[in-house]
């Protein structure tokens, strides 16, 4: 009834219907073809903008295979993945103390999250690499007794920095796929007679990891294009590379667009990566898929209210 | 008969909402005894109390010569360290409403879980057990799946598996086919009818009334927080002298 009334200007008399064999005419979809258009020509005009621009490409192939820059890559490899391993390390260690019996361990955890997502990322580096103003020796009795300029250099600076701050991001994101995590698979765990301790390892965890593997992903991608910070404190990475380089030449967009090209091959390993990750551990559909998507967009905003 | 479980006086309230009112059972040894009563009656967090997935607020339960979670010393109840208490917990097998299956282990996997981890044993002996039990709940074709590969039924059969694995002295069930789809129900009910026969000590909080008349030894029907009723099934499904007893019956088995 509600139908007849849509199209109340034209009656289809039974007599005239066709047949079920009856051919159907697609609709077409003009604007398509015009955005597509639009879009192209853009892309074109840009290219063409970079073709005849200031820019020596000669020079830029050049470099992109000098020692200094491959060598500048590695450190920005090592550092990343250092301050990775640091990062995830630390989000799993004060997420599970976030959610402690503990209230101090709680507000501990609080506290780590507070101060080091609440302040700017390269702060804390230049914080890092100039520790030995406040601490001038680094003292553990029986252990270590060395001067801090020693043992900060720009690489430990980096790594810390990155990783101290990066663990921060992850401990709520811990603490929130946690959370997601069904309250019956622990009850079935605590059933067994499973401590708190073996139902955390072997029980939540590892579906934790397999809900926050998009998020992982998305913060090794984060972090190799991150650690460009250390450039600021004197580390010879790839970037401190580049500006050395062209210091000297003058080739300055030639030698940036060097890096570009090796921060996105990074980039695109890793996405690749992170794809065949997240399908491997995909298969046995351990967690609903909507929370995995729910996750998947929060990737550097891991404030994850109220669990779910 | 020995007496298996003997619940005494518990009282639990979530907030200001008293659910139980301070409740008295005694289950023996080979016993089936099923739970009824209607939704929000405090049936299934009575059960939960029993194995102390929930803490009694007053009260105490007794499992086997121990007083769950706690020690008897002079004179006063002193609790127990959490793993003392998950020991006693393993003695108790608890099957629940949800499964509960854990999502990323096989369902062998699921089932050597509890006798690997807590009791120590060794993996080929742990798998060896769990396919003999998962043979027994008609599972072991899929002890290769993962449990989002599976149907409600089989997915519950499953959970009877490893809760079996780990030889508890008590079965307790918490609505185990309130989730399943209709005809799924019977594959479930038809394992437990057989560890009922085989002489397990099963308490099984139920919707299943036809179950409880055949298979329980006695029936308990709990409403609001209280044991209204409890007798045998033909007594006290056939003929139940509290009133609110009798309307709820009525409503269930129209």
């Amino acid at each position: 009834m509600r139908q007849s009334s849509l199209n109340s200007t034209v009656t289809l008399p039974l007599a005239d219907l066709p047949g079920p064999d009856v051919a159907v005419r697609r609709l077409r979809h003009p604007g398509r073809w015009v955005s597509g258009g639009i879009v192209l020509l853009l892309l074109a005009v840009v290219a063409r903008a970079f073709a005849v621009g200031q820019i020596q490409w000669t020079v830029v192939g050049q470099f992109l295979t000098a020692e200094v820059i491959i060598t500048g890559f590695g450190w920005t490899l090592l550092i990343s993945a250092c301050a990775l391993v640091l990062g995830v390390a630390l989000g799993f260690a004060f997420g599970i103390m976030r959610l402690s019996e503990n209230p101090i361990l709680r507000f501990a955890a609080w506290l780590y999250v507070w101060i080091f997502r609440g302040t700017p990322v390269l702060l804390q580096l230049l914080i890092w690499f100039n520790i030995a103003l406040v601490f001038p020796r680094l003292y553990i009795p029986g252990l270590v007794d060395e001067r801090m300029v020693d043992v900060v250099t720009p690489f430990v600076a980096a790594v810390l920095g990155l990783g101290v701050n990066e663990g921060s991001y992850l401990t709520e994101v811990v603490r929130g796929g946690i959370g997601s995590v069904d309250r019956g698979q622990k009850e079935a765990a605590h059933t067994l007679g499973m401590t708190p301790d073996q139902t955390m390892r072997r029980i939540v965890l590892p579906q934790t990891l397999r809900l926050i593997l998009p998020v992982l992903g998305n913060s090794a991608i984060g972090m190799l294009k991150f650690s460009s910070l250390a450039a600021t404190i004197a580390m010879g990475e790839m970037l401190n590379a580049a500006q050395r380089i062209y210091f000297i030449n003058g080739a300055v967009i030639e030698l940036l667009f060097v890096c570009a090209v090796w921060y996105l091959a990074g980039t695109t390993v890793l996405s690749i990566g992170q794809y065949y990750l997240e399908r491997h551990f995909g298969r046995d559909g351990a967690t609903a898929s909507g929370e995995r998507r729910w996750f998947k967009g929060w990737a550097r905003r891991p404030a994850v209210e109220g669990e779910a | 008969m020995s007496l298996a479980v003997k619940a005494v006086g518990i009282r639990k309230s979530f907030g200001d909402h008293e659910v139980l009112k301070g409740l008295d059972l005694e289950v023996t040894h080979g016993e089936v005894l099923c739970i009824l009563g209607p939704s929000g009656s405090g049936k299934s967090t009575f059960l939960r109390c029993i194995n102390h997935l929930e803490t009694p607020n007053g009260g105490y339960v007794w499992v086997d010569g121990a007083i769950m979670g706690y020690a008897l010393t002079r004179g006063a109840l002193q609790e127990l360290p959490v793993k003392r208490l998950r020991a006693q917990q393993s003695q108790l097998g608890m099957v629940f409403q949800h499964f509960n299956l854990f999502a990323h282990r096989t369902v062998l996997g699921n089932v050597i879980e509890g006798p690997m981890v807590v009791r120590g044993l060794s993996r080929a002996k742990a798998e060896a057990r769990a396919m003999e039990l998962l043979e027994q709940v008609g599972m072991a074709g899929k002890a290769a799946s993962y449990p989002s590969q599976l149907s409600g039924g089989q997915k519950q059969r499953v959970a009877i598996a490893r809760a079996l694995a780990m030889e508890p002295r008590v079965m307790l069930f918490d609505e185990p086919t309130s989730a399943l789809d209709p005809e799924l129900v019977g594959e479930v009910l038809e394992v437990m009818r057989a560890l009922a026969r085989g002489g397990t000590t099963m308490i099984v909080v139920t919707h299943e009334i036809g179950f409880a008349r055949e298979v329980a030894d006695r029936v308990v029907v709990m409403i609001d927080g209280e044991i209204r009723e409890m007798g045998a099934p033909g007594d006290v499904l056939s003929n139940p002298s509290d009133p609110r007893v009798r309307s709820f019956l009525s409503r269930v088995l129209a």
